[in-house]
């Protein structure tokens, strides 16, 4: 176990640096001088070739790109990710308020999704082409389906304008976490539950489950002792991708629900072409995202032994 | 999307030894389809959404620009069939002819990536070395993003708009595809068919194109259609965010963006567009949910790539 980990943990090096790389390199084949950008908006007026050479300087964008590369890399690792164009602050103390935010939003999301999807696909798939996994089926495909700025809207109005339940946008009492938190969980929801239904109807058709069934077990023991505990490795993996999405979301629910999180942050930022707070955004959530899969390959490895033993061998 | 995989599919019936075994399938698949009621929804949803959006300047029964600010916020009714926005605009011709942009937008973006990762994956798979190596580990990370959230990125830093917006989507999605072409070609490159066609003289590249392609676009396709509705909303949701079209130009996402300051007076600006936007992503869903049934009745794999 303890080689597998090792290895996993190198095998982050490399993609933590190609994604530096990737960041910066689009970063900087944008179109536009940034220094120009900057030191105009500062002077609210086109700057003098004088005031871009000074910005240049303050955003350390002097000398070529493979030394500018180095500099930007050197200081993100160490938690630096420049200045701001437009609040001329820092990027990564915002950063890091702004994310907390989102984690309200996205670990009740996530468990809320998972609490759904599991009871969910379970079901649909015990009843297997029934009535009840038929309706499940469609169900869960809508919830797929649904655009989640579009969910969050219908809930607008009908919650919030039409019957003043809760507040209709921002960051208040636990109330105002009940709409938003309810969006980000459809979509992961609805594909966790689809991954569940066919994870659990894989293991069903298996060997040890039909034993378990031959040696007359109650069907509630084999699906809950045999079936569930098998599938549940799957669905481990599926949540991490899940994660990924919930993390993306969270910049179209944020958006509709003015939360002050980093997805809207990055949508202000984009609107406002401030490049430093795009850039640590997308490198920064990368990371969170590399090391969230990280953890859950290894978790996959705790679950399931096969997994553990081919690895220290 | 079924027209097109049966008119590519049937292509490489120009007699070649190893008979893919994709090829009989087309009808087959049909076949299968046409017995499964979800996945014929979809096909419904999907052609006749898809109709009129192209019909769309024949059958509109306004001008989508048309400002008649004297019949604002219209309800539904026999004049507006789907009511009128904040400008008196007709939604239903607005929905009609944004259908073009956003449904074209999905599609285009959805065949760039299917192509470029068709492209990088057989070039990986079959040339090996250092090109593989180069491919694989670029596909490695744009892998560990997120999908959307890089694609936001992108798009934020080359600039809005709906061919930035499309660029930046094509570049990060094909590499889920690139992975699988690849594995596919590795398969395919020790086959009893490549041997003969090159102990026959074929050329490297002759033998790619002409006797592996073949083999290794079904299950492309096949991906782009079940990946179409995430194409989709990947698209609206940009242009949702004000990364797309700017206004006055019909487009479902945007359309959102604009009835969200209105959800008051005109709610139907909101209802509507989200409406299309769903009911055709539930057609590419079920559609593809179908054709994956189809292709493979014990498949229980299920995409979750966010």
């Amino acid at each position: 176990m303890r080689a597998y980990v090792a290895r996993r943990l190198l095998l982050l090096i490399p993609t933590l640096i190609g994604m530096s790389i990737l960041t910066f390199g689009v970063s900087n084949l944008t179109p536009g001088d940034p220094a120009f950008a900057f030191a105009s908006r500062l002077a609210s007026r086109p700057a003098t070739p004088d005031e871009v050479a000074e910005a240049r300087k303050d955003l350390g964008l002097e000398g070529g790109l493979v030394p500018r590369y180095f500099r930007w890399a050197g200081r993100a690792l160490q938690g630096d990710l420049g200045i701001s164009f437009s609040t001329r602050l820092p990027v990564r103390p915002e950063l890091v308020e702004r994310a907390r935010f989102t984690l309200q939003l996205a670990v009740p999301a996530a468990l809320l999704s998972l609490l759904i999807a599991i009871p969910v696909g379970i079901v649909s798939a015990v009843r297997r082409n029934r009535l009840t996994d038929q309706v499940l089926r469609v169900v869960t495909l809508a919830g797929a389906s649904v655009p989640s700025f579009w969910l969050a809207l219908l809930l607008i109005v009908v919650l919030a304008v039409k019957w003043g339940l809760v507040p209709s946008a921002g960051r208040g009492g636990a109330e105002s976490y009940l709409l938003p938190v309810l969006t980000l969980a459809m979509a992961p929801a609805a594909v966790l539950a689809r991954f569940t239904r066919s994870a659990v109807l894989e293991t069903l058709s298996s060997d040890y489950v039909v034993t378990a069934r031959a040696k007359g077990a109650r069907e509630a023991v084999v699906v809950g002792r045999h079936a569930l505990r098998n599938a549940l490795v799957p669905l481990v993996t599926a949540m991490g991708t899940s994660l990924g999405a919930l993390i993306g979301g969270a910049a179209v629910v944020e958006t509709v629900f003015v939360w002050p999180g980093i997805g809207r942050l990055l949508v202000e930022a984009i609107l406002q072409r401030d490049y430093p707070v795009i850039a640590g955004i997308v490198l920064y959530s990368g990371a969170v995202f590399a090391v969230i899969s990280l953890v859950v390959d290894l978790l996959y490895a705790v679950i399931d032994p096969r997994i553990r033993l081919v690895a220290e061998r | 999307m079924t027209v097109t995989m049966t008119g590519t599919q049937a292509a490489p019936e120009g007699g070649d030894e190893g008979l893919p075994p994709e090829l009989g399938r087309a009808s087959h698949i049909w076949r299968v389809l046409r017995r499964d009621r979800t996945a014929m929804l979809g096909v419904v949803l999907v052609v006749s959404l898809v109709v009129a959006a192209l019909l769309a300047p024949l059958i509109a029964p306004h001008d989508p620009n048309g400002v008649d600010v004297a019949k604002k916020y219209r309800p539904p009714s026999g004049e507006f069939l789907l009511g009128s926005d904040n400008l008196g605009r007709d939604i239903l011709s607005r929905l009609l002819m944004g259908a073009r942009l956003s449904i074209g937008t999905a599609v285009v973006a959805g065949l760039a990536i299917g192509l470029l990762g068709l492209v990088m994956g057989m070039l990986a798979g079959w040339f090996g070395g250092a090109v593989d190596a180069v491919i694989s580990r670029v596909v490695d990370i744009l892998l560990a993003f997120p999908l959307f959230l890089l694609a936001l990125g992108i798009t934020g830093l080359i600039g809005p708009g709906l061919r930035n917006l499309t660029i930046a989507l094509v570049s990060v999605a094909w590499a889920g595809y690139a992975r699988i072409v690849r594995s596919a070609v590795l398969a395919e490159r020790s086959k009893l068919y490549v041997e003969a066609a090159r102990a026959a003289g074929a050329s490297e590249l002759r033998v790619l194109v002409k006797h592996v392609l073949p083999n290794v676009v079904a299950p492309v396709l096949v991906l782009t259609t079940l990946d179409m509705g995430v194409v989709l909303l990947a698209v609206s949701g940009l242009s949702f965010l004000g990364l797309g079209v700017k206004p006055p130009t019909p487009e479902w996402g945007s359309m959102l963006a604009e009835g969200r300051n209105y959800l008051d007076q005109g709610p139907q600006m909101t209802i509507f567009p989200g409406a299309a936007i769903f009911l055709m992503v539930l057609g590419f869903n079920l559609l593809g949910d179908g054709l994956r049934d189809a292709l493979d009745p014990h498949s229980t794999r299920a995409l979750t790539r966010g």
